[in-house]
C-alpha cells in the first residue's frame, strides 16, 4: 500500500440553505477544495459520492446526479452510503484507491440536503426514525434523539453522568461554533439556558440536539509522490478503522456505548501505531451531548464512565488533556448527514496545517476523526498526521 | 403546477410478515411467540426464521413468558408526524428473564413514576390506531 495524503478541502457553510440544491453546494465545496489544492477539475481521477438518504433529495442515485453537475463525466464514480458517516466511508474507499494504485488523485465529497420548503420538522423526525428496526421497533414510533436518550439514561444510572454534564458538552460546543464562520450556530449559550430548554425526548433537551442542516464538504487525497509534489502542507492518513453496531437495540450487549466505536478505534490506533494520548486534537460524532460524552470513553481519551467528569473539568476544551470539537461539533456547525465526515476531515486539516485562526490547537501533530452512522450501525475513526 | 416540495410519507409502517406470519397471527390472540433453533438451541425473541449462529433454518416457536425487568428508557416529547398525538410516550428496552432483549412502549404507568431497574412483563395490547402490538407494563 502507498502512503496516501489529503492535498485540498472544501466545505460549503452548514445551515439551513433555502437557497442552494444540492448539486449547487456540492460544487461550493468541490470549488473550495481544488482552490486548495491548485488543482483543475480534470486533475480527479476517481470520485467517491457520499449521500446518506435518496428521500432527501427525491432523486435516486444523487450521487450521478452530484457527479454529472460537477463536470466529471465519463470518470469513475460510486455512490456511498453509510447514515450519517457516509462521507468518513467514502474517504476510506478513496484512501483504498489511491493507496491500492488504482489512482492517483481520489475526490471524496459528502452533501446533504435535510430541509425542504414544506417539511417539517416531526416529518423529517419520522422519515429519520426509519433509521432503527423497521420491523421490530418502527412501529412504536422511535426517533434519532430517541434513541441516544435511550443510552444517556443507561450512562446516568450506570455511571451517574448528569443532566449538567450533558448541558456543557452543548455550551463548550456552541463556544467554538461562535468562532466558526461555517458553523450552522453562531452563538454561545449558557448553562441555565440549556437546561432550560424544552424536553425532547427525555432526559435529552433541545440544547442536547444537533441541529437539522444543509451542507455539503469534501477532500481530495492523493498518493505520496503527486502529494510531495503539488503540496507543501499534506496531511497524512496514518489510520483507518470501521466498526459496526446491530440496528435494533435489543441485539445490543451494553447501551452505555457503541460497540461499533470500540472495534474502530482499536483498528484506527493499531494501524497508525499511537495511544489515545497522543492525539492532539479531533473531532468526534456529537450528534447528541450523551454521544460526545460516550466518544471520550469509546476513543480512550478517558476510562469508561468518566466522560462527564472530562467535560465537567474541561479537559475537551483547547488547552485541556485533549481538545474536542472545537469548530463547535455536529451540536453547533451542524449536521447535514452525509456531509458530516468530510467536514471533520476539513477541520482536522486545517488544525494539522495550523490554519484553524481563533480556535487554532497549538503544534498540533496528530488528529482524529470519530464519526458514526445511525446510533453506531456504521462508525469510522481516522487518524491524520501532519 | 401542483409543487410536492419532497414531502414525506408519514403513515405508520408495519412490514410485510412474511416467514414470520406465525408470530402476527398468535400476537392478535395474545400470544408472543419466539424461535428457538432445533439444531443449537438458540432462542430468538423477538423471532427469527433463521439462526446466524449454527445456519439452520429449522425452528420450533414457543411462547415467551415475558417477565423482566427494565434495563432503560426515553420519554418521547417531540414525536415523529404519526405519533404526535399520542406524545408524550415512552419506550422502553427490557431484559427478559428467558435472555433476550426487547424494545416496545412502556404503559399503564406515569413516566415520572418509571425506574431503571423496575419489574415489568411483556402482554400484548390492542392499541388506539389498530394495531395490536407487544407493551411492557409494570408487574407486582
Ligand atoms: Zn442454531
Amino acid at each position: 500500500m502507498r502512503r496516501v495524503a489529503v492535498v485540498g478541502v472544501g466545505m460549503t457553510k452548514f445551515g439551513v440553505l433555502a437557497d442552494k440544491s444540492l448539486r449547487e453546494m456540492a460544487f461550493e465545496a468541490f470549488k473550495e477544495a481544488l482552490e486548495d489544492a491548485n488543482l483543475a477539475p480534470k486533475d480527479i481521477e476517481s470520485v467517491y459520492t457520499a449521500i446518506n438518504a435518496d428521500h432527501f433529495s427525491s432523486q435516486v442515485s444523487p450521487g450521478a446526479s452530484v457527479m454529472e453537475y460537477l463536470g466529471l463525466n465519463p470518470k469513475p464514480n460510486i455512490r456511498i452510503e453509510a447514515a450519517c458517516a457516509s462521507s468518513s466511508a467514502a474517504i476510506r474507499l478513496a484512501w483504498l484507491d489511491v493507496a491500492s494504485g488504482l489512482h492517483d488523485i481520489a475526490l471524496a465529497l459528502g452533501v446533504e440536503k435535510m430541509n425542504e420548503a414544506g417539511r417539517t420538522t416531526a416529518e423529517i423526525i419520522q422519515f429519520m426514525g426509519t433509521g432503527g428496526d423497521i420491523t421490530w421497533e418502527n412501529h412504536y414510533g422511535p426517533t434519532f434523539p430517541g434513541f441516544y436518550a435511550i443510552f444517556a439514561i443507561n450512562h446516568m444510572h450506570k455511571y451517574g453522568t448528569t443532566k449538567e454534564q450533558l448541558a456543557m458538552v452543548a455550551v463548550k460546543n456552541h463556544y467554538y461554533g461562535a468562532m466558526n464562520p461555517k458553523a450552522h450556530f453562531q452563538r454561545e449559550i449558557t448553562l441555565e439556558q440549556a437546561l432550560k430548554s424544552p424536553m425532547i425526548s427525555y432526559p435529552l433537551q433541545l440544547y442536547d440536539c444537533c441541529p437539522i442542516s444543509d451542507g455539503a464538504a469534501c477532500a481530495i487525497l492523493a498518493s505520496e509522490d503527486v502529494a510531495k509534489k503539488i503540496s507543501d502542507t499534506p496531511i497524512w492518513i496514518t489510520g483507518l478503522g470501521l466498526g459496526t453496531s446491530s440496528v435494533a437495540l435489543h441485539n445490543r450487549e451494553d447501551y452505555a456505548t457503541i460497540p461499533g466505536t470500540v472495534e474502530a478505534a482499536k483498528q484506527a490506533y493499531k494501524m497508525a501505531r499511537v495511544e489515545p494520548r497522543d492525539v492532539d486534537v479531533a473531532c468526534v460524532h456529537d450528534c447528541f451531548t450523551i454521544a460526545e460524552i460516550m466518544a471520550y470513553e469509546d476513543l480512550g481519551f478517558c476510562k469508561k464512565g468518566e466522560g462527564g467528569k472530562l467535560i465537567e473539568e474541561k479537559q475537551t476544551y483547547i488547552g485541556g488533556k485533549i481538545p474536542v470539537n472545537v469548530d463547535g461539533g455536529l451540536k453547533a456547525k451542524g449536521h447535514p448527514t452525509g456531509a458530516t465526515g468530510a467536514a471533520m476531515t476539513y477541520e482536522i486539516v486545517k488544525q494539522l496545517r495550523g490554519e484553524a485562526g481563533k480556535r487554532q490547537v497549538p503544534n498540533a501533530e496528530i488528529g482524529l476523526t470519530h464519526n458514526v452512522g445511525a446510533h453506531g450501525t456504521y462508525v469510522c475513526v481516522h487518524i491524520y498526521r501532519r | 403546477m401542483a409543487v410536492t416540495q419532497f414531502s414525506f410519507d408519514v403513515r405508520v409502517i408495519v412490514p410485510p410478515h412474511t416467514k414470520l406470519k406465525k408470530f402476527f397471527e398468535e400476537l392478535e390472540k395474545g400470544k408472543i411467540m419466539g424461535t428457538k433453533c432445533k439444531k443449537c438451541g438458540k432462542l430468538y425473541f423477538p423471532p427469527q426464521a433463521d439462526c446466524n449462529k449454527c445456519l439452520s433454518s429449522d425452528m420450533d416457536w414457543v411462547e415467551i413468558k415475558g417477565t423482566g425487568k427494565l434495563i432503560t428508557y426515553t420519554v418521547t416529547h417531540v414525536a415523529p408526524k404519526a405519533y404526535t398525538n399520542i406524545a408524550p410516550y415512552v419506550i422502553g428496552v427490557a431484559q427478559l428473564d428467558e435472555g433476550p432483549k426487547v424494545t416496545a412502549w412502556v404503559r399503564d404507568i406515569k413516566p415520572e413514576e418509571i425506574k431503571v431497574n423496575m419489574k415489568v412483563k411483556l402482554v400484548t395490547e390492542k392499541c388506539e390506531d389498530g394495531i395490536t402490538r407487544y407493551i411492557l407494563k409494570p408487574e407486582g
